[in-house]
């Protein structure tokens, strides 16, 4: 497999993985939030929004740390042979997984927000359990929350830099995505390599955003 | 909705104003040096006594002898390139983006194996061909020389092959001493600079035999050209006292 090829590779599997991760971290985290109207619940909320306000290098900092061989959190890994989850895909996972966190929750929490009590009156009324009430009526009128959430999750996976410069190692076929490619391509100067990656990015970029307004215009016109 | 406008106006006006004080050029008596990040010690002692000297300023960056290069072909403002290699300087002077004849070497480089666990690395590097490690570092060869350099050397000690699924790339030589440092890689290549001042850890110096010598080259490039405090700069890399300071860090000067 060729180095682009095989970066590409790495970028799709990692940001599959981060999606589905986060969809099942996401949902009962933003079911929760939905419901609550606490003070707490506004802490919380400011604590996942804090991946978009910081730099990735300060992410990427404390994670070279709590994922390095001296953290506490390693230490519990040590019986299992793993020294580090630095310059591995599954700390690159948990990279993603935290760093996406708010693109995840926010759609998510908005879609079950949006769906008021009524709903669940009327389950309520009709003898449902709330788990079934979850599950068969939450879940599925919450969809376009999931489908967004999964959109954004999987998209900003692909545009991660920062996080993975510092934590990734640039293992060819294992930590090194198309990102760190196409900055290695710029000081190599291949910048017709470059360019063919970076177009590409651009272009998956755009179709991404379009997409999410369609998935809005057909879902507005539906309720109007 | 006017009041809102207005703020965000002057938040844009603010903006702009604070870029183009960045952007400004350096003021008479600075010179914006760009340093390849294995002499970033050296460099800074070196800054200090040039500035205590002449009472000019050296504004420094710090980072991969590649990523400079590729910013210098942009127009970055840097006036004085220290390079981790003669490549580098060597392709501005014909590209005219630097100054014709003001190319030297400042520095030899020397390679090093180092771990931070004391004991783990011999003498002879006879742990590369043992293998008992997960990760090996090394600065990403395509952007800094040092990474290249070793690179050369598990090539020719027929040994790439093997270690390469081993193989973490840091973006430069600084933060591949950082991954090495903080025993998230147990080993990696580093330059000799950058551990010559400690005893810390294990180390072996790589024979010069094994790679392509890394001869540092320095270079006036065009922003500098008629910069008196540039020209100052480099001269004074040359002087007795800034070759004192490089061969304290394990560089050889000829």
């Amino acid at each position: 497999m060729t180095d682009i090829a095989s970066a590409i590779h790495v970028t799709v599997l990692l940001a599959t993985v981060t999606t589905l991760s986060l969809l099942v971290i996401a949902t009962p985290i933003g079911w929760w939030l939905s419901r609550n109207r606490s003070l707490f619940k506004d802490i919380i909320t400011a604590i996942i929004a804090l991946p978009i306000v910081l730099p990735p290098t300060v992410l990427g900092f404390y994670l070279l740390v709590a994922m390095g061989p001296k953290s506490p959190l390693m230490v519990l890994l040590h019986p299992f042979g793993i020294r580090t989850l630095n310059f591995s895909f599954a700390g690159l996972v948990i990279g993603s997984v935290i760093y996406s966190l708010p693109f995840a929750i926010q759609p998510i929490r908005n879609a079950f927000e949006s769906l008021g009590r009524r709903p669940f009156d009327v389950a309520a009324t009709l003898r449902a359990t709330p788990l079934d009430t979850f599950f068969t009526v939450a879940l599925p009128m919450a969809r376009k929350g999931f489908l967004t959430a999964a959109l954004l999750v999987f998209a900003h996976t692909v545009g991660e830099f920062g996080v993975v410069l510092m934590i990734g190692g640039a293992i060819p076929g294992k930590t090194e995505v198309v990102s760190i490619r196409i900055w290695q391509l710029v000081e190599q100067l291949d910048w017709p390599n470059a360019h063919r990656l970076a177009g590409g990015l651009l272009v998956f970029a755009f179709c991404v955003l379009l997409s999410l307004l369609l998935i809005d215009r057909r879902w507005s016109q539906r309720h109007d | 909705m006017t009041s809102r406008f207005t703020l965000h106006k002057r938040a844009l006006m603010t903006a702009i104003l604070c870029l183009s004080a960045f952007s400004a050029p350096a003021f008479a008596g600075d010179v914006q040096v760009a340093v390849a990040a294995n002499f970033t010690e050296p460099a800074k002692e070196i800054a200090a006594a040039f500035e205590t000297k002449t009472g000019s300023h050296v504004i420094m960056s710090f980072g991969s002898s590649g990523a400079f290069y590729s910013q210098i072909q942009q127009g970055a403002p840097f006036e004085v390139f220290l390079s981790a290699d003669a490549e580098r300087p060597t392709r501005l002077e014909a590209e005219t983006l630097g100054v014709k004849g003001t190319r030297f070497v400042y520095a030899y480089g020397t390679l090093a194996l180092w771990s931070a666990t004391p004991g783990l690395v011999d003498g002879k590097g006879a742990i590369l061909t043992k293998g008992n490690f997960q990760h090996i570092a090394i600065a990403e060869p395509a952007a800094a020389p040092y990474g290249l350099a070793a690179v050369e050397t598990m090539k020719k000690l027929g040994l790439y092959d093997t270690l390469s699924p081993k193989i973490v790339k840091g973006s430069s030589i600084a933060q591949t001493y950082g991954f090495i440092d903080s025993g998230s890689a147990e080993l990696g290549f580093v330059a000799l600079s950058q551990i010559y001042k400690q005893n810390k850890g294990s180390r072996w110096i790589v024979p010069a035999a094994d790679y392509t010598p890394i001869d540092q080259q320095a270079i006036l490039l065009n922003p500098g050209a008629n910069d008196p405090t540039a020209k100052a700069y480099i001269a004074f890399l040359k002087s007795p006292e800034a070759v004192k300071i490089i061969k304290s860090y394990g560089y050889t000067v000829h």
